[in-house]
């Protein structure tokens, strides 16, 4: 479904960017709105404290061991990023609107942006440097290429992981909105409904989606999910 | 987000003695939470995380129901056989709600908390919203409201509940467990979220440093005849202009029992068991669902931009009946 994507994917995370993609998003407004206020400080002042110290965690991370210290405020996302150097997952949003940042954790993929590193202490987590890597590349990420499923490639880290992941909710039998049914179960067999509704969680500015769904649809298809 | 400190609980006892902290918070999935740090709508002093707290089961109860932890997964209550089977309304409608990633982090008990989406309490640029800066107005009210309450609402807010899993709770008559100072207590889903009135800062009736620890459902879960259908902007993550949890029972070819709730219309999901009565003992007729839609809908006041909501949830309801009644 080519819906207009309503948020910005630029990189300022200043106030007033972060605060006009949340305008947007919530009045469920178009680009184009005026913004009718500008930002006037509403809240009371009050002391503010400082920073809460660093504190060590272990992240398992593509298989290897990581301890790391950070402050409590640091994101999943930042954690990889910053203090791991591992680039490959992005930061688009950063309010859990685009999908840029999806990894999987024990499993499961997740917004990264949203989780706090010291919340996933000790848990086991795969980024897109864990799924493939040149001359070695998953089959979705292959799939992508054949199929031209992106263009500036800055969301195609959290398309993949989200593909990734998708497989095995599909094989042990997780359902969507447009399940027909959902009393009935067993394997999800991934039409192209299913596909666009279970990738909807990813953003692609660009609007690769037709090939983005042809890409995953190849893959669920060598599975047996397809 | 401003500092905060982080304490990961040990026990439900240890997180509601934290919470009597200044500025405390508690932590489940993060996804409304963090996103409300970000913005600095929110800002926690102390947060307490609860996400591992020995409450992420989905059991049968011995009267019938079943039990659904506080900390149990959207997207794992959406895909358990029990859910499924028993409940589809409540799995359908957690289904329909956020995205693959953001169900797999966001907890039930959280989904109870969410806060409104209206734009004036999520951008701290607008200087007027009573359920964030109480006493300030409201920015609505002669605002941009296209996605604003028809029901319920007050002259202080006209906010609407954004949870999709909230209705078909509602309408599932389930009840919230609830954990604090003083003990346990259960509050039905009809009495945990209230109506703005001059309070619309309070979204809940939870006490201060209650924590959720759960959600019962009672025996009885329309799983032959049940559905959910949400309207909004695009096919998929997006809150919903107008979404409607229905069921019914039949027995003998009219209607034995009815469950009826609205979503994106009111502060809470909205619904009056006098619209269900008026199916009991009726053949499942468009009309019939006509005139649940009516009693469900009297006294609607749309806002100047929503007007459009009053026929779309009329026409949302019949529809929701129609598509549950053809079910096998």
């Amino acid at each position: 479904m080519p819906a207009p994507p309503p948020l910005a994917m630029s990189h300022d995370d200043s106030h007033a960017g972060a605060t006009r993609r949340g305008f947007l998003q919530s009045a469920g407004a178009l680009a184009g709105t005026p913004l009718i206020a500008g930002h006037a400080q509403a809240a009371a002042p009050r002391a503010e404290p400082s920073a809460a110290p660093a504190t060590a965690l272990t992240l398992r991370v593509n298989g290897q061991r990581h301890q790391l210290h950070v402050e409590p405020r640091v994101t999943l996302l930042d954690a990889l990023r910053d203090n791991l150097g591992l680039t490959g997952t992005k930061k688009g949003c950063d309010r859990g609107q685009c999908g840029a940042c999806t990894v999987i954790v024990d499993g499961r993929r997740i917004n990264s942006c949203l989780a706090l590193a010291m919340a996933h202490d000790g848990d086991d987590i795969v980024t897109i440097e864990g799924i493939g890597q040149p001359g070695h590349l998953h089959p979705l990420q292959a799939a992508f290429v054949a199929e031209d499923a992106f263009q500036c490639g800055y969301c195609t880290p959290g398309q993949i992981c989200s593909g990734v992941a998708l497989m095995e909710e599909a094989r042990r039998g997780d359902c969507s909105t447009v399940t027909p049914d959902v009393r009935k179960q067993g394997v999800a067999m991934l039409t192209d409904a299913e596909i666009r509704e279970r990738m909807s969680g990813n953003l692609c500015r660009c609007g690769a989606y037709a090939n983005i769904v042809k890409a995953v649809r190849t893959v669920a298809a060598g599975e047996g999910v397809a | 987000m401003t500092p905060f400190a982080y304490r990961r609980a040990q026990s439900v006892d240890d997180a509601v003695r934290l919470a009597a902290k200044p500025g405390a918070h508690f932590l489940g999935g993060g996804t409304n939470l963090i996103d409300l740090a970000k913005g600095g709508v929110v800002r926690p002093l102390l947060l307490i995380d609860v996400s591992r707290l020995p409450l992420a089961d989905v059991t049968a109860t011995p009267d019938g129901g079943v039990r659904i932890g506080a900390m149990v997964r959207n997207s794992d209550a959406a895909n358990h056989a029990l859910i499924r089977t028993r409940y589809p309304l409540l799995s359908q409608a957690f289904l329909a709600g956020a995205s693959p990633q953001l169900r797999n982090m966001a907890t039930v008990g959280g989904n109870l908390l969410q806060r409104t989406r209206c734009p004036y309490f999520y951008d701290t640029g607008f200087e007027h919203c009573n359920k964030r800066l109480p006493g300030s107005g409201c920015g609505a009210l002669d605002g941009i409201n296209r996605n604003h309450a028809i029901l319920g609402a007050s002259a202080a807010c006209i906010a609407t509940h954004p949870s999709d899993m909230c209705v078909a709770l509602a309408a599932l008559r389930a009840s919230v467990r609830v954990r604090g100072p003083r003990g346990e207590r259960t509050i039905a889903m009809a009495d945990f979220h209230r109506l703005p009135g001059d309070t619309p800062q309070r979204d809940t009736t939870l006490a201060d440093g209650e924590l959720v620890v759960g959600v019962d459902l009672p025996p009885g879960g329309f799983a032959d005849h049940a559905h959910y259908l949400k309207l909004r902007d695009r096919a998929s993550y997006a809150f919903a202009l107008v979404s409607v949890a229905a069921a019914f029972d039949m027995r003998d070819g009219v209607v034995r029992d009815a469950a009826i709730a609205l979503g994106g219309v009111a502060h809470k999901p909205w619904r009056r068991p006098e619209a269900e009565a008026l199916l009991v003992g009726r053949a499942p007729t468009d009309a019939a669902f006509a005139d649940a839609a009516d009693a469900l809908l009297q006294g609607a006041r749309p806002v100047a931009q929503n007007g459009f909501k009053v026929a779309l949830a009329r026409r949302a309801i019949v529809r929701a009946l129609q598509t549950a009644g053809a079910q096998a």
